[in-house]
């Protein structure tokens, strides 16, 4: 049970704290935005993280990784989320590198994963077809040709899409549109013949494409794993992601509530610091419940995932869901309690709440996953 | 084999052969057991299981063995809690001695009073009740008006308590009275027998229809000065530290009296139909997954703040986090359920309705009272701001 950190953690929690607050504060972030960069991340840091282990810290050392496991990278992710560090962890520490090592084959993770771990390719996850999360609901179609394949069909919000150097793209080979069944993983190059790569320019500055995709022939060995049984191999890793993702929201949570109580300490207003008032401080309370117990869960689930526990899916549901329900209640929180200044571009809090919105969609959100979570328990 | 893998092994043994079958169903709130001068069993096998954790001193684990406790670890006492739950055992003794007055004394009380009065709590021969209220001091406690007089050799208490639970069946009070003018510094704590001529209780009909609260009244009454507890004027101080251990008891207050209520998922099933397997109204069904997630976050923070008590980092507000909370969760669980059963569970008496809707109707709104008794919600709240967030007064 990791409820309570031990000390390689705190030492690991430390080294994050100090690499996110001196090489990429929030500052870097509006930056990139401002210079409309190319590649939406610093590519120089993402090689500095990945000597520090943070790509490959899923990976194990068997195939060049630091094998730090879930729990690990669920503290980097939560410090990244404090000063909102856009870079491929989610796209390809949590997700591309994890689901090679899920669904590959000894040959397929010896060729990729190692060049994963080292930070040298940026591999992204072409999962969604809809606006909203719908994992199994895939009607781009791989079509057996001679001795491989030819992929139709089109992909939104592929994370760190626009420049991935692999895509591993979910495709139907078999069974309706929603099923779990008939589902193939291939691995991609992002540059292939047919790929029409869009990037996306979102709310929250970080990076995203759609990503379509017009009769795209793949050969046989593209297939990861198996084919037709793609999803059993995903849905952990997408689990993983889900608790990734809620491990960095609740960095953000804590940030921005932080960020929030300051204010509340300094302002001024009818000779008063304004959170002296008995109708701010509960709702400063009520924020801090509500970040006490999303931590619990998340920390719940992290450990559960490295234990390879039964009950992870409805733990990811459970992290994501109330990830996603503290981050909304505390980003809109912080605005209004910051009042006007809140509502400027120079004020740093507003890019929580952009941050927010889309980590809330990405992978579930609280309804879905509240949802999910109904089912598992049989209601 | 560890030390505590063996201890759960024996403890589980021990479990297994000594809870009698009816101690491991839910338990209706009137068979549960509060000791005293007149014990009552409703149930012949609560007696025997009473008996039985008493004789290992497992109606309070961690308190030292020549205190009539259990002398457990605090990883013991979890491992017994955790095997309890297991084999779904009752408690065997509920009562304010145990949750409240005895942390207090352990780290307050002299060696004589300690001696005198932690066994008999531990054996539930002495049923306390908690002096607190006042009419004029509710929320702002500490406006308490309830005097006692220094005369030598015994203080001369007059006053009224008010909300005072169970006073009308309980043998003894812990007492905050004022002793100076000073608000804070003015207040002592002491300990007297309900039987001590000028002690007047009157219970106090609730909107439940229950009366478990009551009036009590002090008229003249003699209480020897040995009986207070700490130094004179630091009752604040106490008082303050067995509110914690009270807001850590009643926020757990959905389990305890959760017992004949079945969970809110199965009544949505129940009376909403699952044709599907799911819950057929698919808004409720939202609503039902909510308060049960959020219940399961509430039970992994309060393990948590366990581990971190355990490691040394234990947290001041935690208290107040878990009583806001904790009564919060059951007052929306019971809402939600009336929303689910819809007018059945509306029934006050008679032949319509069972005797379960009947008691979910009375439970819902002895609810309301969790976040009221032990510091209202607000004051949570405000516990919170000052101590753990810093907020200015």
């Amino acid at each position: 049970m990791g409820l309570v950190l031990n000390e390689e953690q705190r030492m690991l929690q430390r080294s994050a704290q100090e690499f996110f607050s001196a090489r990429q504060p929030l500052k870097a972030l509006r930056t990139l935005r401002d210079n409309q960069d190319a590649t939406g991340f610093d590519r120089e840091l993402w090689r500095a993280m990945a000597e520090l282990g943070w790509a490959g810290i899923l990976i194990p050392e068997a195939y060049g990784g630091a094998a730090f496991g879930y729990q690990g990278l669920g503290l980097i992710l939560e410090e990244a989320g404090r000063s909102l560090a856009a870079s491929p962890l989610i796209s390809t520490a949590l997700l591309g590198g994890p689901l090679i090592l899920s669904a590959g084959s000894e040959a397929q993770k010896h060729a990729w994963l190692g060049a994963v771990a080292a930070g040298e390719r940026v591999v992204a996850l072409a999962l969604d077809e809809r606006s909203r999360h719908a994992p199994t609901s895939i009607a781009t179609r791989a079509k057996s040709q001679g001795s491989g394949y030819v992929l139709k069909g089109s992909k939104v919000m592929v994370l760190d899409g626009h420049v991935a150097d692999q895509l591993l793209v979910v495709a139907r080979t078999s069974g309706a549109d929603d099923a779990a069944q008939g589902l193939t993983i291939f691995v991609v190059d992002a540059t292939a013949r047919g790929i029409t790569r869009t990037r996306l320019t979102l709310v929250d500055s970080r990076n995203a494409a759609n990503v379509a995709f017009d009769n795209v022939e793949v050969a046989a060995t593209a297939v990861l794993g198996m084919p037709d049984s793609g999803y059993a191999a995903l849905a952990p890793v997408l689990d993983g992601a889900r608790v990734g993702l809620a491990a960095e929201m609740l960095g953000s949570g804590l940030e921005a509530f932080e960020r929030t109580l300051n204010y509340l300490k300094l302002r001024v207003q009818f000779g008063v610091p304004i959170g002296s008032f008995q109708a701010l401080k509960h709702r400063a309370a009520l924020m801090y419940c509500e970040i006490e117990l999303t931590r619990s869960v998340v920390l719940e689930a992290l450990t559960a995932l490295d234990e390879q526990r039964g009950d992870v899916p409805q733990l990811a549901s459970l992290a994501k869901a109330k990830a996603c329900e503290m981050l909304e209640l505390v980003s809109s929180e912080a605005i209004q309690l910051f009042g006007g200044i809140g509502m400027t571009d120079e004020e740093e809090i507003g890019f929580f709440i952009k941050r927010a919105r889309v980590a809330q969609q990405t992978f579930g959100d609280a309804v879905f996953h509240r949802d999910r979570y109904a089912t598992s328990m049989g209601f | 084999m560890s030390t505590l893998d063996s201890f759960r092994v024996a403890t589980r043994a021990w479990l297994e052969a000594n809870c009698p079958a009816s101690m491991r169903t839910p338990m209706p709130e009137d068979e549960r057991v509060w000791g005293g001068r007149q014990p009552s069993f409703k149930n012949p096998e609560s007696k025997i299981w009473f008996e039985r954790m008493v004789s290992r001193g497992w109606t309070v684990p961690t308190w030292p063995t020549a205190w009539g406790g259990g002398g457990l670890t605090t990883d013991e006492a979890q491992i017994l809690n955790d095997e309890m739950t297991r084999l779904n055992c009752r408690t065997p003794l509920f009562g304010f001695g145990i949750s409240m007055l005895g942390p207090v004394l352990l780290k307050y009380g002299t060696e004589a009073q300690k001696a005198e009065h932690l066994p008999p709590i531990a054996r539930g021969e002495i049923r306390w009740c908690q002096g607190y209220s006042e009419p004029n001091a509710g929320s702002d406690l500490a406006n308490l008006q309830t005097k006692a007089e220094n005369r030598g050799d015994h203080f001369l208490v007059n006053g009224q308590k008010i909300w005072t639970s169970y006073a009308h069946l309980a043998d003894w009070i812990f007492c905050l009275v004022r002793t100076d003018s000073a608000k804070h510094r003015g207040i002592s704590f002491l300990l007297f027998d309900m039987r001590t001529a000028g002690v007047k209780t009157r219970p106090i009909a609730l909107i439940s229809g229950a009366s478990v609260f009551c009036e009590t009244f002090f008229d003249n009454v003699r209480v020897p000065t040995r009986n207070l507890v700490g130094q004179l004027n630091n009752g604040w101080q106490i008082a303050k530290e067995l509110l914690q251990h009270e807001r850590g008891m009643i926020s757990q207050i959905g389990r305890a009296i959760g017992g004949t209520v079945p969970p809110v998922e199965v009544v949505a099933k129940q009376y909403l139909g699952d044709a599907t397997g799911k819950i057929s109204d698919p808004v409720l069904r939202d609503a039902v997954a909510r308060q049960v997630m959020n219940d399961r976050a509430f039970e992994l923070t309060i393990r948590r703040a366990g581990q971190e008590s355990a490691a040394g980092a234990a947290d001041g507000g935690a208290s107040s986090m878990f009583k806001y909370y904790g009564t919060e969760q059951n007052k929306k669980k019971f809402e939600l359920i009336l929303k689910c059963a819809g007018t059945q569970a509306l029934g006050w008496t008679g032949p319509d309705f069972t005797p379960d809707e009947l008691t979910l109707c009375r439970t819902w709104l002895r609810s309301k009272g969790n976040s009221i008794e032990g510091g209202t919600s607000e004051i949570q709240l405000n516990v919170i701001a000052k101590r753990v967030l810093g907020l200015p007064d």
